[in-house]
């Protein structure tokens, strides 16, 4: 299943709604790197709330989606990693290096609104 | 006692097959929800190992006992190329291929058992244990 990816003002909010297979999770990449140009997006949140597992391969692409975005000038952050899933990351020596992450979506749009110094989304 | 369940691992889209049916037989033998994770976890680097490297595959899920341990064995089996270098391919951060170098040691990092024999151009297999603390 193709992840929905969603415009709100110059955010993208790419929104997984089950667990991904490598292809899918290479489709989101583009998919992404795509959006940020046509949209002329600044930061993309990408929520991986619903994924059960982030193993290697997910790791590695997430790294590479958040270079990516950076490359074509937008801010990743990555939200909604689940206790369990951080607890295997870690016993399984894997980091998200480079990459912001935050706990949910409204914890991610602040994020990113600190990162660019305006209070679009961020109370307070 | 679950019987013991057979994945094939034809492309990558088994992978996700293999570790959701390695969770919930987990779940059925006991384990904690966060042990079930990290099975399922080892169970995705030896199926992606898999594909990989030797293309197909399959993963066999079953109850394991010893004595008194309860637990769960994972093997995985392909007719691939064989690993040359055992001892390499299970240090961490080392890759042949475009990966982190995280896949094996990784699994064997989880598992509370990891055994890999490996022969080259007739495959490997790969047995795997948790057990029940």
């Amino acid at each position: 299943m193709r992840v929905p990816i969603l415009k709100q003002y110059d955010y993208l909010v790419a929104s997984v709604q089950s667990v991904l297979s490598d292809e899918e999770l290479l489709l989101l990449r583009d998919d992404l790197a795509d959006r940020v140009g046509q949209h002329r997006s600044k930061g993309v949140i990408v929520d991986v709330t619903a994924l059960d597992l982030i193993d290697s391969f997910a790791t590695r692409t997430l790294r590479a989606i958040t270079h990516m975005l950076k490359l074509r000038g937008a801010e990743t952050v990555i939200v909604g990693i689940q206790p369990e899933v951080a607890f295997a990351m870690v016993q399984l020596g894997l980091t998200l290096e480079g990459t912001g992450t935050a706990l949910d979506l409204e914890e991610g749009l602040a994020y990113l609104d600190r990162h660019f110094n305006r209070k679009l989304y961020h109370a307070g | 006692m679950p019987a013991e369940t057979r994945v094939g691992i034809n492309s990558a889209a088994d992978i996700v097959t293999a570790r959701q049916k390695g969770r919930e037989l987990a779940l059925q033998l006991g384990f904690e929800s966060l042990d079930a994770t990290l099975v399922a976890a080892a169970i995705s680097e030896v199926s992606r190992n898999i594909v990989e490297y030797a293309k197909r595959g399959e993963i066999i899920l079953q109850p394991s006992a010893n004595g008194s341990h309860q637990g769960l064995c994972v093997v995985a089996r392909d007719n691939g190329p064989g690993i040359a270098d055992v001892a390499q391919a299970l240090r961490y951060g080392h890759s042949t291929s475009r990966g982190l170098g995280v896949g094996l040691p990784g699994a064997k990092l989880l598992m509370d058992e990891f055994d890999i024999v490996s022969k080259l151009g007739e495959g490997t297999t790969i047995t795997m244990r948790k057990w029940l603390h």
